[in-house]
């Protein structure tokens, strides 16, 4: 982890209920410094975009071959030589640059990236993630550029729900399913709370509608306070 | 050799059974989906294919799939919400399938280019993608040894060439396409125009045609 938290103690907000979807991308894009490199998994991470600051100077780079990326293109601007990661058609802003994908992976391996924001399956409290593969039997394994943006970038920030569908904790001593990448998550941004994830162990930096002592009895992992 | 302008069907014949044929393109953009038709059309089998994706939709690498020409696909991303042709071979066991991190796979092709005989990659680190790999600690930090990735042929999409086989490419369609151009015996290049040497501004060359074998023009 490079980025500090400013803050000195553990807020809990208890008088509203959990972040919606867009509350959480607007938290992650709260804490994105002014001018980055960022690259924005395909799902859930792609929305932060939406709330980042015009003037912010953040840089958003698409692992397959840009720096520099807009907003989703529609209509007349739709280029087909034109997509994001995800393959959806985006746009060029004024100052992107184009190379190709080894360049763009050694520009993440080699330490340029700011932050990369990714979903997960689960992430460990020392910051192994797990975002590939379920480890099913019949399941189609695919990786894509998941294990090099793991451990490249100078922060990796994971999106995810707190909770599977079953109610099993995401946040786990250590994962199960099939590792991306080990001790290489530094905060994970929840829809109850904000964590700080790493060999200090797990930390709250935030609540959204419980306490952490209540978070505390749902996971199986030891949660500090900043304060602690 | 200077390259050599030709059309489709006359520059896949370099595609022999059995062959490791690179394919360009992140989905469909930069797929050089002309090629890969007179690939189909030609007939050669039992290939090896490497791309970053497994087909996408009925055409292009998808087609080839569907024909039965491919003994092992080397990608990093197979499984897509349009891939109904890999799944389906892949599920009834007919195709092999290597995953390998985008990264590593771009890096394979490029270390097999630019003559290097393997390297240490942090990728993969610590997952089952570096099972039973030689591992090294260097300066306190873990790294899996990857080998390079030749190929027989490469299909790539680039914008434009000249008549000796320097491209231009087109934002987000260049992806593997200049990797891939220096990693195989024979690259064969599909483009939208083919201009006079002298025409393209040498600054703006990105891949040089040094390693440009074929050429097909395909007006789009």
């Amino acid at each position: 982890m490079t980025l500090a938290v400013t803050q000195e103690r553990t807020v809990e907000n208890t008088g509203r209920g959990p972040l919606s979807r867009d509350e959480m991308a607007r938290v992650v894009a709260r804490d994105i410094p002014d001018g980055s490199y960022v690259n924005l998994g395909i799902g859930q991470p792609t929305k932060v975009a939406d709330y980042l600051e015009l003037g912010s100077g953040v840089t958003l780079h698409t692992e397959n071959g840009m720096l520099g990326m807009g907003p989703i293109a529609t209509g007349d601007d739709i280029d087909p030589d034109l997509m994001n990661a995800g393959k959806q058609p985006v746009t060029e802003l004024p100052g992107a640059s184009y190379f190709h994908h080894a360049d763009s992976f050694a520009m993440m391996r080699g330490g340029h990236l700011d932050v990369c924001i990714m979903g997960a399956f689960q992430v460990s409290a020392g910051g192994d993630l797990a975002n590939w593969h379920t480890g099913a039997a019949d399941a189609i394994p695919a990786v894509g550029g998941a294990m090099d943006l793991a451990i490249g970038a100078k922060d990796v920030f994971v999106m995810m729900s707190l909770f599977a569908k079953d109610g099993a904790p995401k946040l786990v001593p250590a994962c199960t399913y099939p590792l991306t990448g080990v001790a290489c998550v530094s905060r994970v941004y929840t829809e109850l709370a904000t964590f700080l994830v790493g060999p200090a162990g797990t930390t709250v930096v935030e609540t959204f509608g419980v306490t952490v002592a209540e978070l505390a009895s749902r996971l199986d992992v030891p949660v500090h306070r900043l304060e602690d | 050799m200077t390259a050599t302008i030709t059309d489709a069907a006359d520059a896949v014949t370099a595609v022999k059974d059995g062959a490791t044929v690179l394919v360009g393109g992140f989905g469909m953009a930069g797929m050089p989906v002309e090629l890969i038709d007179a690939l189909i059309e030609h007939g050669a089998g039992d290939l090896t294919i490497v791309s970053n994706n497994a087909g996408n939709g009925d055409t292009g690498l998808a087609a080839l799939l569907a024909a039965g020409r491919v003994r092992k696909v080397i990608c990093s991303f197979p499984r897509q919400s349009d891939s109904w042709i890999f799944d389906g071979l892949y599920r009834a066991g007919k195709i092999e399938l290597e995953v390998v991190p985008q990264g590593n796979l771009a890096e394979r092709m490029r270390a097999a280019g630019a003559g290097i005989g393997a390297f240490f990659s942090p990728t993969g680190v610590g997952t089952p993608l570096a099972e039973g790999k030689e591992t090294r600690t260097i300066d306190g930090r873990d790294y899996v040894l990857e080998y390079p990735i030749r190929g027989d042929v490469a299909l790539i999409r680039a914008h434009v060439a000249d008549r000796i086989g320097n491209l231009v490419y087109r934002k987000t369609a260049r992806n593997f396409g200049p990797v891939m151009a220096t990693a195989a015996t024979v690259t064969i290049a599909q483009v939208s125009r083919v201009v006079d040497v002298g025409e393209l501004d040498p600054e703006n060359v990105v891949t040089p045609g040094i390693y440009v074998d074929r050429i097909v023009e395909v007006p789009s």
